[in-house]
Formats: structure tokens, C-alpha cells, sequence
């Protein structure tokens, strides 16, 4: 079962560690906001798995209800976790354009054409 | 009237939930039990009206919610995993094509809408930037242009037609 935990971990500290380094590598708001927030999300969700895992794993052989407790927060952090993410970066994203930061390399911006500033 | 009191059922389950392991009247205290009732009611008083006007009547149905969980966890978790392989490799190679596209989504309730942009959002190299609400069009920053009017299925695979199947 440690085992598992620890597989966990390591998913999702590496695809998190991948989401500082999308910060450093990509051009502009936009695809930060690709690596930035999306990468993260998935590394969280592991981390987050590691965590319920072991409060569930404990509960059982333990039988002691904070264990419990522990996994069931953590399950509700991952649930708001995954509705507020991709709001926010919805609303980054359409902050950004309404405030003129054009795409980067962008090959097509339909949503600038619109609005008639392509 | 309904949504008010499914607002405050909803919050009742929701404070029980976040009150687990509290007590020994099942794993929640009599004073939990007790207090949770006057704050569901007052929540349900303040969201009641807010839920009723965004959130379907269809969503009750709990064949939906049995097809939302298998959603999550097998079709959407398997797009998820893939794209965020593909973003992690774009992340050394700096292989990128940008753009915002639009695509047509034929979805016709807010909730459906709000649904599929989520989805779309959570599936790294496609972001949703903005909605039009009149034509049910979203535009998309897409990591990885391939075609300049794509159709739906390029960027998100079978998502509108879950959000179909599981909200309208």
C-alpha cells in the first residue's frame, strides 16, 4: 500500500514540477496558463490521491475515525479543487484578452477577428 | 419552493459530510447534528434562488449523476492523463503552434455550456477564453493548431455530446 502512496507522490510532484517549468518555457499568458494551472491540477489530483489512499488504508487497519476524516477532506479539497481551477483560468484567460494581451505566435485568434483587432 | 429546500438538503448532506468523525451518534456528535440544521436553512435561503435559475431540473435525475461519475472517472480522466502527457512533452521540446479557434458546440442550456468549457479548460492544451452565447459558439486557445476551423471533435473528443447526455 506505501508503495502506491509513494507512486502517487511521485506523479504528482513531477507533473507539478513540470507546471513551474511551462511558467519558464512557454511565450505568453496564454499557454503559461496551459502548463501553469492545468499541470498542477493533475499533480494535485495525485497528490491528493496519496492522501485519501493512506487516511483509507489507515481507517481500516486502525479502525480510528480521524483517518477518516482525513481521507473525506481530502476528497472535498479535490472537488473544489476541480471546479475553481478551470474558473480561474477561464477568467485569467478572458481578463487577459479583454485587456489586449494578443496570443503569442498565435497562427489564428477568431476571437480578435470578432472583435475586429486581428 | 423546490429549489429552496433541495439547497438546504444539499448543504445538510454537505455540512455532515465536512462534520464526519465528530461524535459517536454514528461518526457525528448531537451537537453537530443539531446546529447543522439552522445553517442549512439559512443557506438554503440565501442559494435557493441562485440554484433555481442555473441548475436544471434534469440534474435530479440520478441516472445522470451515475453517468457524471463515469465520466470523471473513465472517458474524461483518460483525455486528461493523455493531454497532459502531450503538454508535459511540449513543455521540453517548446514545440508549440498557438491560436484561439472557434467551435460550434450545439449545446443549448447554460449548465451544458458551462460543462463542456470546464472540461475543455481541465484538458491541458485547450483553454476556453470566451462564449458567445447567442450562437453557443466557444472560442478556444488551442496549444497546438492543426486546422483553422476545427470541428468539435478535433479539440475535445466526445465531451458535447456527454454534456448533452448528461445535463440536457
Amino acid at each position: 500500500m506505501s508503495g502506491l502512496i509513494i507512486l502517487c507522490l511521485i506523479v504528482g510532484i513531477t507533473f507539478n514540477g513540470l507546471g513551474a517549468i511551462a511558467l519558464y518555457r512557454f511565450p505568453d499568458v496564454y499557454t503559461r496558463l496551459h502548463g501553469a494551472t492545468k499541470a498542477t491540477t493533475f499533480g494535485s489530483i495525485f497528490t491528493s490521491l496519496g492522501v485519501i489512499i493512506y487516511g483509507f488504508s489507515k481507517w481500516i487497519s486502525t479502525g480510528e475515525a480521524r483517518f477518516c476524516v482525513l481521507a473525506i477532506h481530502a476528497i472535498l479539497a479535490l472537488i473544489a479543487l476541480l471546479l475553481t481551477n478551470p474558473t480561474g483560468a477561464h477568467a485569467i484567460a478572458r481578463a487577459a484578452h479583454r485587456s489586449g494581451v494578443m496570443p503569442k505566435r498565435a497562427v489564428v485568434d477568431k476571437l480578435a477577428e470578432k472583435e475586429g483587432k486581428w | 419552493m423546490g429549489s429552496y429546500i433541495a439547497v438546504t438538503i444539499l448543504s445538510y448532506l454537505l455540512y455532515l459530510v465536512l462534520t464526519i468523525g465528530s461524535g459517536d451518534i454514528g461518526l457525528w456528535s448531537l451537537g453537530e447534528l443539531v446546529i447543522g440544521i439552522p445553517v442549512a436553512f439559512v443557506a438554503g435561503l440565501a442559494g435557493g434562488k441562485v440554484f433555481g435559475e442555473y441548475i436544471p431540473a434534469t440534474l435530479l435525475n440520478p441516472y445522470r449523476w451515475v453517468l457524471f461519475l463515469y465520466y470523471l472517472f473513465v472517458p474524461f480522466f483518460i483525455a486528461m492523463a493523455k493531454a497532459n502527457i502531450d503538454v508535459a512533452i511540449r513543455v521540453f521540446t517548446g514545440n508549440i503552434n498557438p491560436g484561439i479557434v472557434k467551435i460550434k458546440t450545439g449545446l443549448r442550456k447554460d449548465m451544458a455550456l458551462t460543462f463542456l468549457a470546464n472540461s475543455i479548460t481541465l484538458t491541458p492544451g485547450t483553454l476556453s477564453v470566451d462564449v458567445d452565447e447567442n450562437e453557443n459558439e466557444l472560442y478556444v486557445h488551442w496549444i497546438d493548431v492543426k486546422n483553422l476551423e476545427p470541428e468539435p471533435q478535433e479539440i475535445c473528443g466526445d465531451f458535447p455530446q456527454w454534456a448533452r447526455r448528461i445535463i440536457e
